[in-house]
Protein backbone atom coordinates (compact mmCIF):
# COMPACT_ATOMS: atom_id res chain seq x y z
CA UNK A 1 0.00 0.00 0.00
CA UNK A 2 0.99 3.53 -0.27
CA UNK A 3 1.53 4.49 3.55
CA UNK A 4 3.72 1.72 3.66
CA UNK A 5 7.26 2.84 4.89
CA UNK A 6 6.96 6.66 4.78
CA UNK A 7 10.09 8.26 7.04
CA UNK A 8 12.47 5.04 7.10
CA UNK A 9 13.07 5.28 3.19
CA UNK A 10 16.83 5.35 1.93
CA UNK A 11 18.23 9.06 2.27
CA UNK A 12 19.73 10.99 -0.61
CA UNK A 13 23.74 10.94 -1.02
CA UNK A 14 24.62 14.04 0.97
CA UNK A 15 27.69 15.47 0.02
CA UNK A 16 29.12 15.58 3.55
CA UNK A 17 28.61 11.88 4.53
CA UNK A 18 28.59 10.26 1.42
CA UNK A 19 32.24 9.13 0.28
CA UNK A 20 34.15 11.19 -2.41
CA UNK A 21 34.02 9.12 -5.97
CA UNK A 22 34.74 9.94 -9.21
CA UNK A 23 31.51 9.90 -10.49
CA UNK A 24 30.32 12.63 -7.84
CA UNK A 25 33.63 14.60 -7.64
CA UNK A 26 33.14 14.53 -11.50
CA UNK A 27 29.58 15.94 -10.98
CA UNK A 28 30.06 18.60 -8.25
CA UNK A 29 33.02 20.32 -10.52
CA UNK A 30 30.42 20.51 -13.77
CA UNK A 31 28.62 22.89 -11.19
CA UNK A 32 31.41 24.60 -9.84
CA UNK A 33 32.87 25.09 -13.30
CA UNK A 34 30.09 26.24 -14.99
CA UNK A 35 28.96 28.83 -12.35
CA UNK A 36 32.43 29.99 -11.99
CA UNK A 37 32.87 30.23 -15.43
CA UNK A 38 30.72 33.96 -14.83
CA UNK A 39 33.85 35.43 -13.68
CA UNK A 40 35.76 35.08 -17.25
CA UNK A 41 32.08 35.83 -18.66
CA UNK A 42 31.66 39.27 -17.37
CA UNK A 43 35.31 40.06 -17.83
CA UNK A 44 35.03 39.13 -21.66
CA UNK A 45 31.95 41.69 -21.97
CA UNK A 46 34.15 44.36 -20.18
CA UNK A 47 37.05 43.93 -22.70
CA UNK A 48 34.47 43.92 -25.51
CA UNK A 49 32.57 47.28 -24.01
CA UNK A 50 36.46 49.05 -23.49
CA UNK A 51 36.80 48.03 -27.64
CA UNK A 52 33.82 49.54 -28.64
CA UNK A 53 34.55 52.90 -26.52
CA UNK A 54 37.84 53.26 -27.40
CA UNK A 55 41.86 53.26 -26.17
CA UNK A 56 42.03 54.48 -23.22
CA UNK A 57 39.24 52.42 -21.92
CA UNK A 58 40.40 49.34 -23.93
CA UNK A 59 43.95 49.71 -22.51
CA UNK A 60 42.67 49.69 -19.00
CA UNK A 61 40.43 46.30 -19.55
CA UNK A 62 43.17 44.90 -21.66
CA UNK A 63 45.51 46.01 -19.35
CA UNK A 64 43.85 44.15 -16.65
CA UNK A 65 43.34 41.36 -18.34
CA UNK A 66 46.91 40.51 -20.04
CA UNK A 67 48.75 41.21 -16.45
CA UNK A 68 49.32 38.85 -14.12
CA UNK A 69 46.46 38.39 -11.96
CA UNK A 70 44.19 38.27 -15.23
CA UNK A 71 46.35 35.50 -16.36
CA UNK A 72 45.56 33.19 -13.87
CA UNK A 73 41.91 34.09 -13.84
CA UNK A 74 41.76 33.49 -18.09
CA UNK A 75 44.05 30.29 -17.27
CA UNK A 76 41.73 29.35 -14.57
CA UNK A 77 38.63 30.08 -16.65
CA UNK A 78 40.02 28.30 -19.88
CA UNK A 79 40.42 24.96 -17.52
CA UNK A 80 37.38 25.49 -16.40
CA UNK A 81 35.59 25.77 -20.21
CA UNK A 82 37.12 22.73 -21.53
CA UNK A 83 36.18 20.49 -18.06
CA UNK A 84 32.52 21.78 -18.55
CA UNK A 85 32.33 21.48 -22.53
CA UNK A 86 33.64 17.43 -21.95
CA UNK A 87 31.66 17.17 -18.54
CA UNK A 88 28.42 18.44 -20.85
CA UNK A 89 29.12 16.19 -23.74
CA UNK A 90 29.06 13.38 -21.06
CA UNK A 91 26.17 14.78 -20.12
CA UNK A 92 24.74 14.77 -23.83
CA UNK A 93 25.81 10.86 -24.07
CA UNK A 94 23.67 10.27 -20.94
CA UNK A 95 20.79 12.06 -21.89
CA UNK A 96 20.74 10.11 -25.19
CA UNK A 97 20.45 6.53 -22.89
CA UNK A 98 24.26 5.28 -23.43
CA UNK A 99 26.99 4.39 -20.57
CA UNK A 100 24.90 4.69 -17.93
CA UNK A 101 26.42 2.18 -15.98
CA UNK A 102 28.38 2.94 -13.21
CA UNK A 103 31.86 1.65 -15.13
CA UNK A 104 31.76 3.92 -18.06
CA UNK A 105 30.21 6.31 -16.38
CA UNK A 106 33.76 6.49 -14.17
CA UNK A 107 35.48 5.75 -17.17
CA UNK A 108 34.15 8.57 -19.17
CA UNK A 109 34.87 10.87 -15.70
CA UNK A 110 38.41 10.11 -16.29
CA UNK A 111 38.44 10.74 -19.82
CA UNK A 112 36.92 14.07 -19.10
CA UNK A 113 39.55 14.94 -16.55
CA UNK A 114 42.29 13.82 -18.42
CA UNK A 115 41.32 15.27 -22.20
CA UNK A 116 40.39 18.40 -20.22
CA UNK A 117 44.01 19.01 -19.04
CA UNK A 118 45.39 18.23 -22.20
CA UNK A 119 43.16 20.84 -24.07
CA UNK A 120 44.19 23.46 -21.23
CA UNK A 121 47.90 22.40 -21.66
CA UNK A 122 47.33 23.00 -25.98
CA UNK A 123 44.88 26.24 -25.46
CA UNK A 124 47.64 27.88 -23.16
CA UNK A 125 50.94 26.90 -25.68
CA UNK A 126 48.88 27.91 -29.09
CA UNK A 127 47.58 31.07 -27.33
CA UNK B 1 -4.61 8.82 3.95
CA UNK B 2 -4.81 5.80 3.74
CA UNK B 3 -7.02 5.90 0.88
CA UNK B 4 -4.90 7.72 -1.30
CA UNK B 5 -3.33 5.61 -3.91
CA UNK B 6 0.53 5.57 -5.38
CA UNK B 7 -1.16 7.72 -8.29
CA UNK B 8 -2.75 10.11 -6.91
CA UNK B 9 -0.17 10.65 -4.34
CA UNK B 10 2.97 11.35 -7.30
CA UNK B 11 0.60 13.50 -9.70
CA UNK B 12 1.65 16.92 -10.05
CA UNK B 13 4.90 15.95 -7.62
CA UNK B 14 7.22 14.62 -10.61
CA UNK B 15 9.63 16.91 -12.51
CA UNK B 16 7.69 16.42 -15.56
CA UNK B 17 6.04 20.03 -16.20
CA UNK B 18 8.20 23.21 -16.99
CA UNK B 19 11.03 20.81 -15.72
CA UNK B 20 11.50 18.99 -18.90
CA UNK B 21 11.44 22.49 -20.98
CA UNK B 22 14.17 23.80 -18.75
CA UNK B 23 16.56 20.46 -19.27
CA UNK B 24 15.27 20.90 -23.31
CA UNK B 25 16.91 24.30 -23.39
CA UNK B 26 20.06 23.51 -21.95
CA UNK B 27 20.50 20.69 -23.93
CA UNK B 28 19.91 22.74 -27.04
CA UNK B 29 22.27 25.32 -25.72
CA UNK B 30 24.27 23.07 -24.85
CA UNK B 31 24.87 20.96 -28.27
CA UNK B 32 25.18 25.05 -29.50
CA UNK B 33 28.02 25.68 -27.31
CA UNK B 34 29.83 22.42 -28.39
CA UNK B 35 30.38 24.24 -32.14
CA UNK B 36 30.91 27.80 -30.63
CA UNK B 37 33.02 27.34 -27.29
CA UNK B 38 36.22 26.39 -29.80
CA UNK B 39 36.05 28.59 -32.24
CA UNK B 40 35.46 31.54 -29.19
CA UNK B 41 38.31 30.40 -27.15
CA UNK B 42 40.53 30.95 -30.55
CA UNK B 43 38.97 33.69 -31.62
CA UNK B 44 38.72 35.65 -28.94
CA UNK B 45 42.14 34.36 -27.43
CA UNK B 46 44.00 34.99 -30.30
CA UNK B 47 42.52 39.07 -30.17
CA UNK B 48 42.99 39.44 -26.50
CA UNK B 49 46.34 41.43 -25.93
CA UNK B 50 46.07 43.06 -29.08
CA UNK B 51 46.63 46.81 -29.45
CA UNK B 52 43.74 48.33 -29.69
CA UNK B 53 43.76 48.95 -34.04
CA UNK B 54 44.39 45.47 -34.51
CA UNK B 55 41.78 44.18 -31.95
CA UNK B 56 39.47 47.16 -33.09
CA UNK B 57 39.84 45.54 -37.19
CA UNK B 58 40.41 42.09 -35.73
CA UNK B 59 36.72 42.25 -34.26
CA UNK B 60 35.30 44.08 -37.58
CA UNK B 61 35.79 41.14 -39.62
CA UNK B 62 32.41 39.15 -39.90
CA UNK B 63 33.89 35.92 -38.73
CA UNK B 64 35.09 36.91 -35.33
CA UNK B 65 32.21 39.26 -34.44
CA UNK B 66 29.52 36.66 -35.26
CA UNK B 67 31.23 34.05 -33.27
CA UNK B 68 31.52 36.64 -30.46
CA UNK B 69 27.75 37.65 -30.80
CA UNK B 70 26.47 33.94 -30.72
CA UNK B 71 28.78 32.94 -28.10
CA UNK B 72 27.54 35.45 -25.51
CA UNK B 73 24.07 35.08 -26.39
CA UNK B 74 23.77 31.41 -26.12
CA UNK B 75 26.43 31.36 -23.28
CA UNK B 76 24.49 33.59 -21.34
CA UNK B 77 21.16 31.72 -22.16
CA UNK B 78 22.80 28.91 -20.99
CA UNK B 79 24.65 30.36 -17.65
CA UNK B 80 20.82 31.42 -16.96
CA UNK B 81 19.54 28.08 -16.96
CA UNK B 82 22.87 26.72 -14.98
CA UNK B 83 22.71 28.63 -12.26
CA UNK B 84 18.54 28.85 -11.60
CA UNK B 85 19.40 25.24 -11.25
CA UNK B 86 21.63 25.86 -8.48
CA UNK B 87 19.95 28.90 -6.57
CA UNK B 88 16.81 26.52 -6.70
CA UNK B 89 19.36 23.47 -4.86
CA UNK B 90 20.92 25.85 -1.90
CA UNK B 91 18.62 28.89 -1.77
CA UNK B 92 15.12 29.07 -0.38
CA UNK B 93 12.22 31.25 0.11
CA UNK B 94 12.32 34.82 -0.93
CA UNK B 95 16.15 34.26 -1.40
CA UNK B 96 15.78 31.97 -4.14
CA UNK B 97 12.99 34.26 -5.68
CA UNK B 98 15.50 37.04 -5.63
CA UNK B 99 18.41 35.75 -6.54
CA UNK B 100 16.87 33.80 -9.09
CA UNK B 101 15.45 36.94 -10.66
CA UNK B 102 19.03 38.62 -10.23
CA UNK B 103 20.91 35.99 -12.12
CA UNK B 104 18.06 36.56 -14.78
CA UNK B 105 18.41 40.40 -15.24
CA UNK B 106 22.63 39.72 -15.23
CA UNK B 107 22.63 37.32 -17.99
CA UNK B 108 20.33 39.45 -20.30
CA UNK B 109 22.08 42.44 -19.22
CA UNK B 110 25.42 40.80 -19.74
CA UNK B 111 24.29 39.20 -23.00
CA UNK B 112 22.88 42.87 -24.26
CA UNK B 113 26.45 44.61 -23.50
CA UNK B 114 28.87 42.31 -25.11
CA UNK B 115 26.05 42.36 -28.35
CA UNK B 116 25.85 45.55 -28.28
CA UNK B 117 29.59 46.24 -27.97
CA UNK B 118 30.38 43.84 -30.68
CA UNK B 119 28.19 45.55 -33.33
CA UNK B 120 29.53 49.07 -32.06
CA UNK B 121 32.85 47.36 -33.18
CA UNK B 122 31.99 46.02 -36.83
CA UNK B 123 30.11 48.30 -37.79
Amino acid sequence: MADVNRGNRPLSPHLSIYRPQITSITSIFTRLTGNALIVAALLTVWWFAALASGPEAYARANGFMTSWFGDLIMFGSVACLWYHTLAGIRHLIWDSGHFLDIESSERMGQIIILVSVLLTIFTVIVL
Amino acid sequence: MAFLTDRKRATGMGSAKSGTEHHWHMMVSSVALCGLIPLFVFTYGYALGMSYEDAAAYYARPFPAIVGILTLLVGFVHFKGGVQTLIEDYAHGFARKALIIGSICLSYAAAAAGVFAIVRIAL
